[in-house]
């Protein structure tokens, strides 16, 4: 069928769609995100489709089958879900698929093997709602990721997809604006900006061409919320877009999305043209006679290129240097026109506000940041993955109640949020609620939702250093202070790390953490302090061990640190002496080894290989 | 030296606008896995755009390179998690076997070695790419085999 020319038309089409699923019919869904095509979920889908012909059996009449976007708990991936049981198979290999066949889809029985199994308690959960990593989340930006083949426009369609834009069709552009002012939305990339002020101050500048913008370029280490909405449910982002379009009167749209996302890059290209040939972009939006289109523009691999300013002189074919912020980009951004830029994750909540309502929205989350917020929890804790929960939630519950507690059984020191721009939260304050205000207020921010957790392995000065290095090489070069303050800060951090600290190291750092928060030009550089100046503030005694008595806590720092073996745990197996790159381990033959200290590199390939942990760092 | 019809093969591709350079500048590349000389005058003449700019552009942007990269790449992936979880010993091991520093091309022009700040696949970290097919909850003695054996391929 060609495009959809009125309301009434996309509800009968809906319709008919609908006639046409049998709610009974055994599904397969095989996870095809970027971590489950990674373990290998292409070979598992090709088996499913080989086991499917071997057997004669038809897709559509027998069962169904599906690839769908990111379930977000990679780790355990590929994963496979299963409809009519709400089931969830881990870790699923080829030489499954006929089992997962016989078993589940004909004869309804769970393969127990696959299913989730308790780390502590060892009790089987095989209903996917159920697997404590799902059961406390609270899915609005990824309610159909996992569920939708985000190459189908007809799956989209099929779960309510462009109901919200048919419903803001109806309604004024005014009313579209207080909805998402009193829904409380607020931008999920980082700033947490009131999402409908926003909207609002763009409407507001006379002008006859405004754009409206999305912003891809998911830069922080650690978070992939907006490469899993991306590549797993295109549609809601662009849904999203043409309501925010609707609301401010723009015809022109870009998305700007990583390059380092290459299956986002495909799914909303091919997810755009679907939405053109259906009549939802284009001259004649669904018959009302608004017209507006997205264009891609895909990035170049700078993080800078995530500031709003940078990201708009990307877009416009020039370098990514971010301009001063009296100019606001609602006013003069893209073009110099006014501009409205939100983030990912911000664009696939519109629709559903929309639809449901502002109350419903702002009837969860905290008083001052409403609805729900992704989150990527990763770093050293057992369950790590995305997971959707409303805001308010405290670091504590995160980390244990969805994230099982920390990897190993080792002590949890800290979280770390908001990429580079934030900080370190220490375990104490982990009883702290998860909001935009109070994550600012404890020296850290919201960010665009990376959760990493720490444990007692991670040096905190380490920390500090990696993210300092991260910006040096990541600064654009435009701003003194961020130019040249930033590598003087990584020389100092080197300094301590490298066992050369001094006493006046620290107050050195302070000094130039305060330069760059009041004298840089953009976000990058104001905020670039943050991970300093918090592990300064809660991990001072880490500073101080490095500099007074020379030494790493953590075992991390090289400089400070000597590999040995424990005579007693080695078997001598002679693994490490082989693997050795200095060839400096010796010993017989099922006798300890000792490593020669004066050649160690210490490059910890030892302890990478030895089966026995007889490695000892100190 | 390359034809000029190949770069313009790549230039009509795209809408003639300074908005389409970086577009094209990333094809170029994939096609040639750097941006030659050639390709960035034509480009400048095709679009009348300063070749200058087109050359700040090679040298802002990282997936750029304005030098010809190896046959394969092999990027070590120094996101946050990943550098948590052992990130710096994959990249030092890397760089004693290939004999590369970061960002640099093995004599025989088999292989780069680069970094990239997070590739998003952060649940299976530490994660290392070997042209573009990702390697999750790798270790330092583990990635010399996964290249080796990609390379016979």
């Amino acid at each position: 069928m060609g495009a959809i020319n009125s309301i009434e038309q996309l509800e009968s089409y809906r319709r008919e769609l609908a006639s046409k699923v049998r709610a009974d019919l055994p599904t397969v869904m095989v996870c095809f995100g970027t971590g489950c095509q990674a373990n290998g979920s292409r070979l598992v889908a090709e088996a499913f489709m080989r086991v499917i012909e071997e057997q004669g059996l038809k897709v559509g009449v027998n069962l169904g089958i599906k690839t769908t976007g990111c379930h977000g708990y990679c780790e355990n991936g590929p994963l496979v879900a299963l409809k009519p049981q709400d089931l969830l198979y881990l870790k699923v290999k080829p030489e499954d698929v006929a089992e997962i066949v016989e078993e589940t889809v004909k004869g309804g029985r769970v393969v127990e093997r696959l299913v989730y199994r308790d780390k502590i308690t060892e009790e089987l959960v095989a209903r996917y709602s159920e697997i404590p990593f799902y059961k406390h989340q609270h899915r609005i930006a990824l309610r159909h990721i996992g569920t939708i083949d985000p190459t189908s426009i007809d799956d989209y369609i099929l779960v309510g997809g462009y109901s919200g834009l048919a419903k803001a069709l109806t309604m004024k552009p005014e009313e579209l604006i207080s909805e998402v002012e009193r829904s409380g939305l607020r931008g999920r990339g980082g700033g947490g900006f009131p999402t409908g002020t926003k909207w609002r101050s763009c409407a507001a500048v006379d002008s006859d061409v405004r754009y409206v913008m999305c912003n891809g370029d998911e830069g922080d280490p650690g978070a992939f919320m907006d490469r899993s909405i991306m590549e797993g449910d295109p549609h809601s982002v662009i849904e999203g877009m043409i309501i925010g379009a609707l609301a401010v009167g723009s015809h022109q749209g870009y998305i700007y999305v990583r390059d380092e996302y290459p299956l986002a890059v495909k799914n909303l290209t091919s997810a755009l043209e679907a939405a053109r040939e259906k009549g939802f972009l284009g001259p004649d939006i669904l018959g009302s006679g608004f017209a507006f289109d997205i264009k891609i523009s895909r990035g170049g691999g700078a993080f800078v290129c995530g500031e709003s300013s940078a990201l708009m002189r990307s877009v416009e074919g020039n370098v990514g240097e971010p301009r001063a912020k009296y100019i606001r980009s609602v006013e003069r951004g893209l073009y110099n026109r006014p501009t409205v830029l939100n983030n990912v994750e911000t664009w696939a909540n519109v629709p559903e506000i929309i639809l449901k309502g502002a109350d419903w929205y702002a009837g969860m989350g905290t008083e001052r940041s409403k609805g729900t917020k992704v989150f990527s929890l990763v770093g050293k804790v057992n369950n790590t993955g995305l997971v959707e929960v409303p805001m308010g939630i405290t670091i504590r519950e995160l980390v244990e109640n969805i994230g099982g507690g920390v990897l190993g059984g080792k002590r949890f020191k800290a979280v770390q949020t908001g990429g580079p721009s934030g900080g370190c939260i220490p375990e104490r304050l982990a009883d702290l609620p998860i909001d935009f205000d109070s994550l600012t207020e404890a020296g850290s921010m919201m960010g665009s939702g990376g959760i990493i957790v720490m444990d007692e392995d991670t040096c905190m000065v380490d920390v500090a250093r990696y993210f300092t290095a991260f910006l040096v090489e990541e600064s654009c070069g435009k701003c003194t202070p961020c130019r040249d303050g930033l590598p003087r800060m990584l020389d100092l951090l080197n300094d301590i790390t490298e066992g050369r600290g001094g006493d006046e190291h620290v107050a050195m750092l302070e000094e130039l953490c305060d330069l760059l928060t009041w004298g840089a030009l953009c976000g990058l550089g104001t905020s670039a302090a943050n991970p300093v100046l918090s592990t300064i503030k809660y991990f001072r005694e880490e500073y101080d061990a490095h500099i007074k008595e020379r030494r790493c806590p953590a075992g991390v720092c090289k400089a400070l640190i000597t590999y040995s073996i424990d005579a007693e745990a080695c078997t001598g197996c002679r693994l490490c002496a082989k693997k050795c790159p200095q060839e400096c381990i010796s010993g017989e033959r099922k006798k300890p080894h000792v490593i020669d200290t004066t050649r160690c590199i210490k490059c910890g390939v030892c302890k990478d290989v030895c089966a026995y942990d007889a490695v000892r760092v100190s | 030296m390359v034809e000029v019809s190949v770069f313009d093969r790549i230039i009509e591709r795209y809408e003639r606008s300074e908005e389409s350079l970086l577009a094209i500048l990333q094809d170029f590349q994939r096609e040639f896995h750097y941006v030659p000389e050639e390709g960035i005058r034509r480009l400048s003449e095709v679009l009348r755009v300063p070749e200058s700019k087109i050359y700040a552009m090679g040298t802002f942007y990282k997936a750029l390179s304005l030098t010809p990269r190896g046959r394969h790449v092999v990027k070590v992936c120094t996101g946050t998690a990943c550098h948590l979880k052992g990130a710096p010993q994959i990249l030092e091991a890397l760089e004693r076997e290939l004999g590369v520093k970061r960002n640099g091309t093995t004599e025989d022009g088999e292989y780069t070695l680069e970094c990239v700040n997070c590739v998003g696949a952060c649940a299976m970290a530490p994660v290392t790419l070997v042209d573009e097919e990702y390697h999750g909850q790798t270790r330092a003695s583990k990635v010399m085999d996964i290249i080796r054996k990609r390379t016979e391929e």
